[in-house]
């Protein structure tokens, strides 16, 4: 899956920036990927659907928030350094805008108790938010039953073992890369 | 200003974290800004953390409300560089780098083994938050509709959790 040349078009700056700001303004509600396909691939045109598939693959197995990383490889293929720069920017700066403010009158209301109640409300919705993205991105990754297991692992290691994140991504990741290494014998892999 | 330094290392140690998304982080950020610097209470992140779901963008941008609680706009900005800058140079270096990889074999078997165990961090992630979010029935039934709906249907996540909110006050708040 080769990931194709930069295509010619042309952006600048300034375009890439108002495009990647108002995905950062509009994206509601989590799925920031289908709003960058729509503005990327469909409005824009600045890459094809295969292009987009591709980098979104690559976003996902690196750190870093898929949104973000996205941002950083559309903006270096259009315009390098800079075209990076000014798209993560624009991307988080709505949102980062607005959480400072949600900081600031935290600090001023967020005791009343109203406030507190609400509050209450909206991170018992948001366990149950984070829970289904878990279950959604499961639904799609897992393929295999030995995938299972490196998902057990890595619970038991945070949730139970109480070990820190990178340790358990070290660990768990080294043995699970390990269990999936190239083998030899590649016309006689299983399929999936 | 003194916990500046602090910031930046946490937060830039954190955005490394982040494999298959900002949640896989979850228990690291609550074990140092919590219980190792005192930046703000387990409620506080946790409050934090669910309205950044609500904010457009990436879904991280909570961080930005740590950094201000913590140091005012300094701390906000300050953290917002560091939660992204490593991540984005490391996504810009590696992204060029790809391309020339094409054919090493070890490529895919990173991305099929880490898949499994980003899945992992990330119901972990949501164990940690549910710890600190669910207490009483009440909770529990938000939680669990929200969840169902999602998986269900195709509402957008930002309105159940505005819901969650107003159902918040009337389950919590009037008495």
């Amino acid at each position: 899956m080769a990931v194709s040349p930069a295509p010619p078009v042309e952006a600048t700056l300034s375009q890439i920036f108002r495009a990647f700001l108002l995905i950062g303004a509009t994206s509601f509600g989590g799925g920031v990927m289908a709003y960058l396909r729509s503005s990327l691939v469909e409005k824009h045109r600045w890459l094809d659907d295969e292009s987009f598939v591709q980098l979104l693959a690559m976003s996902q197995s690196l750190p870093g928030l898929n949104s973000t990383n996205m941002a950083v490889l559309v903006g270096d293929r259009l315009r390098g350094n800079m075209g990076a720069l000014v798209a993560i920017a624009g991307i988080c700066l709505p949102g980062g805008i607005l959480m400072f403010f949600v900081g600031m009158l935290h600090r001023q209301h967020g005791a009343r108790p109203l406030v507190t109640a609400a509050l209450h409300g909206v991170t018992a919705a948001a366990v149950g938010l984070v829970a289904a993205v878990a279950v959604q991105i499961a639904r799609k990754v897992l393929t295999r039953m030995d995938d299972l297991a490196f998902v057990v692992l890595a619970v038991i290691g945070v949730s139970v073992l109480h070990q820190s994140v990178l340790v358990v991504l070290f660990v768990v990741g080294a043995i699970a890369i390990w269990w999936y290494r190239p083998r030899d014998e590649a016309p006689g892999r299983p399929a999936q | 200003m003194s916990q500046l330094p602090a910031l930046i290392w946490v937060f830039a140690y954190l955005s490394l974290l982040t494999v298959g998304g900002g949640l896989a982080a979850f228990p690291e950020l609550k074990a140092l800004s919590v219980e190792r610097f005192h930046w703000l209470s387990f409620q506080e992140l946790i409050r934090f953390y669910s309205l950044g779901q609500v904010a457009p963008g990436p879904n991280m941008m909570m961080v930005a409300a740590v950094g201000e609680h913590v140091a005012g706009v300094v701390g906000a900005l300050v953290v917002v560089v560091a939660f992204f800058g490593p991540t984005g140079l490391l996504t810009l270096g590696t992204g060029r780098l790809w391309r020339k990889l094409e054919g090493w074999r070890w490529r895919d078997a990173i991305q099929r083994g880490l898949a499994p165990v980003s899945v992992g961090l990330l119901v972990a992630g949501s164990i940690s938050l549910a710890k600190g979010a669910l207490i009483g029935w009440v909770s529990v039934l938000i939680a669990g509709v929200v969840f169902l709906l999602l998986i269900r249907t195709k509402i957008n996540p930002a309105l159940l959790v505005l819901c969650g909110a107003v159902a918040g006050l009337f389950a919590f708040g009037i008495r």
